[in-house]
């Protein structure tokens, strides 16, 4: 009975390995740049979320009907202001603290996650109830004997993993990918050879942020609702993915949010009470984290970002 | 030098301290949940509590002036500890008007009871708070969730539905609708197919949805609050899944309508009382409320959040200040009259109000079920629109 409704299962685990994979990936470069670890990136995604909608509500009301322009000046303006957010925080908030102990930048992404989370729901007109969010992808699905793919669905995994590679890409082939990897591997050689430290650190705050933003379109799209306080859960699960993928690489983040999604997915078949679900998928990435403590793809330092 | 500056610190302190309490307006006190996923309830409540304190403050022949001290329980149990014991630890607070979450108040009422602070429940419809104890501060105006899913398990079964599957939050008040209205369901010959429970802020409920799509049941019946509430409803139509969904009355709100859109339509929810315009004095409350532009509609317990303000001030008003004897005016409460009709207490300090309003959502609005286009055959309960 189970298996005919695998296709649901399948395509329920890849989008949301998607989605984790992205906050993951934003983890890991910002680990990578700086050695932090950035608590506000799930509250950023939510503001991603909140971005898109509020401009999407822009639109309307200036009577844009066409729903793929919509889309896309949406996504723009979603990934542009987050982008922004995340350069402005490195810029006042991290950057100062960089002589300070990990610690204490942790502490202040954790509360920037908070004032922002609270800014949302506060200053957001009716910001405490949950928002629906517009249909903006076509909802018809697909048949393939008896597999059923809603294309919405199919849009979201590809253009999330399109994303990724794009980032990836940017990383691996251009003159600001070259200099993020010199910052990772040693800041004050690069440093030294000419880079612009402060100026890169931003921009890989701006990517990161922006790639959250998009997970947060993503999301709203993907569940037609976005809430102030969706972003705690993914927060927490994407930094878990990049920790079990080896906090530093990007394909091991990758890894890490498609591996969390196919054990809530599992979790979800096998147990007869579905809640278990996130307990086991919780449970196995403890015990990988035992046996591997510096994640699946450990982490050496020329391969990092 | 020091000294004296110290001293005169503390002569200030103590004076602008001592002046304040000699303001002679008698303090009551309100808790909801003001921030946080049901805060538009919460802020509801405020609200009309605020306005019984207004038109108190106008009217003459009021022997008092009230102030109202408004505290924020977050609808979390451990805040609504820390807000209880800071109004009933103030002497200055003669009674308080409390709580729309249940998992709060059930926590909170041992808290009123130690300090001996008289308190009136508003919007809570967990039996346990007031049936679980024989306190005699606590009352409660709104009626319980046994009622109401007595009256929602015998109306859909008369409806002719006859497979549910249960989704409940897994606080007291989502296992307390679980545990109505299945024994409900089972007297009146429904059948249970599966039952879910959720924790109150997940996100995906893909899975569990999943699981119900191969239960195929009629009916998905909803015991929770509205913001899982909205993402029940909106994942549902995503994985296709057309039964019937059945809310209580923590759905009930504008909230719920404008979360899911076009498909909160044909959802079913029940609450005690009537709706504020057909309550006694329900036009009179809507059209104060109206003149007093606040920014939030007073949403479903707005009326019973009044209503026990009006209580409490009519209970110091006929015996002064003293919890002691304002405690035994309420429990003494016989047929007095408000905006949610007659309330009378039991020996728990339970309004024993026998009403139940069925509500169906059309074209946007929480609309009486006798009133509906659903009762009278122009829709169907069964059918997407």
């Amino acid at each position: 009975m189970i298996l005919d409704f695998l296709d649901q299962y399948l395509v329920n685990g890849l989008v949301l390995g998607v989605i984790y994979a992205m906050v993951a990936v934003g983890f890991t470069l910002f680990f990578g740049v700086l050695n932090i670890i950035k608590f506000s990136h799930g509250d950023v995604l939510m503001a991603g979320g909140f971005a898109a909608l509020l401009a999407h509500q822009t639109l309307t009301s200036l009577g844009s009907e066409l729903t793929i322009f919509n889309l896309i000046v949406t996504i723009i303006f979603a990934v542009l202001s987050m982008g922004l957010l995340g350069a402005l925080a490195a810029r006042f908030l991290v950057l100062p603290l960089k002589a300070a102990p990990p610690l204490n930048t942790l502490l202040i992404t954790l509360m920037l996650g908070l004032a922002i989370r609270e800014a949302v729901r506060l200053f957001y007109p009716n910001g405490s109830n949950p928002k629906p969010f517009p249909r903006l992808l076509p909802d018809t699905s697909t048949t393939l004997q008896t597999f059923q793919i809603r294309t919405d669905s199919l849009i979201i995994i590809f253009g999330g993993l399109g994303a990724i590679l794009f980032l990836h890409l940017l990383i691996k082939n251009t003159r600001l990918g070259l200099a993020i990897r010199a910052i990772a591997q040693d800041s004050e050689t690069a440093r030294l050879m000419g880079i612009n430290f402060r100026k890169i650190v931003l921009g890989t705050f701006a990517l990161g942020s922006g790639l959250a933003a998009l997970a947060g379109v993503a999301n709203g799209l993907y569940y037609n609702e976005v809430n102030f306080s969706m972003g705690l859960f993914l927060g927490v699960v994407g930094f878990s993915s990049a920790v079990v993928g080896g906090l530093g690489s990007i394909l091991g983040a990758i890894i890490g949010g498609f591996l969390f999604a196919l054990l809530q997915t599992l979790g979800a078949i096998w147990f007869t009470v579905p809640a278990y679900k996130d307990v086991f998928a919780f449970i196995i990435i403890i015990v990988i984290m035992a046996c591997r403590p510096t994640g699946l793809l450990s982490e050496s330092s020329s391969d990092r970002v | 030098m020091n000294r004296t500056l110290l001293l005169l610190i503390v002569c200030c302190t103590c004076h602008f301290g001592c002046s304040s309490e000699e303001n002679s307006s008698v303090k009551i006190g309100f808790i909801g949940p003001l921030t946080g996923g049901v805060s538009a309830n919460g802020i509801g409540g405020r609200n009309s509590a605020d306005l019984a304190i207004k038109l108190a403050n106008s009217d003459p022949t009021k022997k008092n002036q009230y102030e109202l001290v408004v505290l924020d329980d977050e609808c979390k149990p451990n805040i609504g500890i820390q807000v209880a014991t800071k109004v009933a630890a103030n002497p200055n607070i003669l009674g308080v008007v409390a709580h729309y979450c249940s998992a709060v108040a059930v926590g909170t009422v041992d808290v009123f009871h130690k300090f001996g602070m008289p308190m009136i429940v508003w919007g809570a419809v967990l039996p346990k708070i007031t049936y679980g104890n024989s306190y005699p501060e606590v009352h409660r105006v709104n009626g319980t969730m046994i009622n109401q899913n007595d009256v929602a398990a015998k109306f859909m079964v008369d409806m002719g539905y006859k497979t549910w599957v249960i989704i409940h939050d897994t606080t007291d008040y989502g296992k307390g609708h679980n545990k109505y209205f299945s024994e409900s369901l089972e007297k009146y010959g429904g059948t249970i197919l599966g039952s879910f429970g959720v924790t109150a802020d997940q996100q995906d409920f893909n899975a569990e949805l999943t699981k119900i799509k191969s239960l195929n049941p009629e009916v998905i019946y909803f015991g929770g609050i509205t913001p899982i509430g909205v993402r029940i409803r909106t994942q549902m139509d995503r994985l296709n899944i057309s039964a019937v969904f059945q809310g209580t009355s923590g759905i009930i709100s504008d909230a719920y309508i404008e979360g899911t859109g076009p498909l909160a339509e044909r959802t079913l929810a029940f609450r005690e009382g009537d709706a504020a315009e057909r309550l006694p004095g329900g036009s009179v409350f809507l059209e104060e409320y109206k003149k007093q532009q606040y920014s939030s509609p007073p949403e479903a317990y707005g009326p019973f959040a009044f209503a026990a303000t009006n209580l409490l001030i009519a209970a110091i008003e006929n015996t002064g200040s003293n919890r002691e004897r304002i405690t035994k005016y309420l429990n003494q409460v016989r047929n007095y009259d408000s905006v949610i009709g007659k309330i009378t207490f039991d020996e728990y300090g339970q309004n024993m109000v026998p009403l139940i309003t069925k509500f169906v959502v059309q074209d946007g609005d929480w609309v009486i079920w006798e009133q509906s286009e659903y009762k009278s055959g122009e829709r169907n309960l069964s059918q997407k629109p």
